[in-house]
């Protein structure tokens, strides 16, 4: 049994075997966002934050997770209103098959909150670890780009 | 499975030296992927990655389970020029510097550093310290002298350390890359160089003859950067496979040690 706190919201799980921490959010704690593509850390479609880090989920050990706080795409957005990043990726085209969404929105959300005001490099090496079959990227990199210049 | 989360060093020394078939797991972007892909089923895990000592980075000892996001903030310019090259943001926020020397990749991106650095890597069981070179560490390709009821604590750097180092690879981009070739170069005031190389032999290789050669040049001229990068190209011993030939590792390894070498040239 490990407890953690999702998205503010203490939860526990029962991982029983070596499964990650993606396949215990996805498959007992109700949260199918973080998706699941390779499970070897090279897409990033898992990318969520654990304890202030971005890391993928799929290499992270559940029973590890114990005592963790974890932010998921699902924490993003408030109640009312998608996240700005996310009203950005819609804006600028960033969004396709969105199958790489998810994780492209936590990474972007984390590079923001360390990093007001990045540069293009900055937005490209923070996204090194989202590979997005779709878009080519330059839609995505624009969104994000398009945000950190209307950050005062 | 079992998984314990040892809250200090001594408990997780007791819990291995209680069993030493237990798998240690830091960052586990290693160990998880053979989980997810290649069906290891570890009968019982002990988690490492929140140690305090192991995480503790003092001067010249820097913590196993220091993680490649803070080498790479750090204030070691080659170790974080290696560091910042390592997978992506999120392998390197999780992956250790205890993790690439328990895995001892021929193409672990810290290796060359600790090489060219001449680090000691320490151990310790319930029993007792043990501290070795980098050398008689690493013993072959995914090899090294951890015994099973040794914990990797950390790593010793020298005393004195030159500023002047740099360290770079070679691969087909720039993000998510297993190197090619890989190569740091240190260098003294006194012209003193150190030369190391990854993924191009069964272990980090260092380039003893073209650091003799090189360390006696003041100032060394057009004709004696060639001469190094030949020497350093003749001393490498890389394999052809998949993601490349030895022909060309050999080539680009030359050409990366000149490189390296100018950039730590007054
Ligand atoms: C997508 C991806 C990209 C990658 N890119 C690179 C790259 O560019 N360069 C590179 O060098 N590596 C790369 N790696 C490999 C990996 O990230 C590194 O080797 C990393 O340093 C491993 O650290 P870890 O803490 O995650 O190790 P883990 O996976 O937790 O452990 C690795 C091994 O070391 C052992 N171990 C770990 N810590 C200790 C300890 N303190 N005492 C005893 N044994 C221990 C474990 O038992 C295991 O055998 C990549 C991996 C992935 C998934
Ligand atoms: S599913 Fe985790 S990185 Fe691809
Ligand atoms: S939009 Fe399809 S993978 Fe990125």
């Amino acid at each position: 049994m490990i407890r953690l706190s999702v998205n503010g919201v203490a939860r526990t799980a029962d991982p029983t075997g070596a499964e990650s921490l993606l396949t215990v959010l996805r498959e007992q704690l109700g949260l199918p966002g973080a998706k699941n593509a390779c499970e070897q850390g090279e897409c990033g479609s898992c990318t969520v934050i654990m304890d202030g880090e971005l890391v993928c989920s799929c290499l992270v050990l559940a029973a590890d997770a114990d005592g963790t706080e974890v932010r998921t795409v699902e924490g993003v957005a408030s109640a009312d209103a998608i996240d700005a990043v996310q009203e950005a990726l819609l804006d600028a085209g960033g969004v396709q098959c969105g199958f790489c969404t998810p994780g492209i929105v936590v990474a972007a959300r984390h590079l923001f909150a360390t990093k007001p005001d990045p540069t293009e490099d900055e937005i490209r090496e923070a996204l090194a670890g989202n590979i997005c079959r779709c878009t080519g990227y330059g839609s995505i990199v624009r969104a994000l780009a398009a945000l950190a210049a209307e950050t005062p | 499975m079992e998984t314990l989360l040892p809250r200090d060093l001594d408990e997780a020394l007791a819990a291995i030296a209680a069993d030493p078939e237990a798998t240690v797991l830091a960052g586990g972007t290693d160990l998880m992927v053979q989980v997810n892909l290649q069906g290891l089923r570890p009968a019982r895990v002990i988690a490492i990655r929140r140690i305090p000592e192991l995480r503790e980075w003092v001067g010249r000892f820097i913590g196993a389970a220091v993680t490649h996001r803070r080498l790479e903030i750090g204030p070691i310019k080659a170790l974080a020029e290696a560091a910042r090259t390592v997978g992506s943001p999120q392998i390197r926020s999780a992956g250790t510097i205890g993790g690439n020397l328990g895995t001892s990749s021929p193409a672990g991106d810290t290796l060359p550093f600790l090489a060219a650095a001449d680090a000691e890597i320490v151990l310790r069981s319930r029993t007792g310290e043990r501290v070795l070179p980098w050398d008689q560490f690493i013993t072959g390709p995914k090899r090294n002298a951890r015994r099973p009821d040794e914990l990797i604590v950390g790593v010793r750097l020298p005393e004195h350390l030159p500023a002047r180092q740099a360290f770079a690879k070679v691969g087909v981009r720039n993000a998510m890359v297993i190197a090619i070739t890989s190569c740091c170069v240190i260098r003294d005031e006194d012209g003193t160089t150190r030369v190391a190389l990854g993924s191009v032999g069964p272990t980090p290789i260092r380039a003893r003859q073209a650091e003799e050669m090189i360390s006696a040049e003041t100032r060394p001229s057009e004709a004696a950067r060639a001469e190094f990068a030949r020497l350093v190209a003749a001393e490498v011993r890389p394999i052809t496979d998949h993601r490349s030939t030895a022909e060309y590792r050999r080539h680009a390894s030359g050409v990366i040690a000149r490189r390296l070498l100018e950039r730590v040239l007054p």
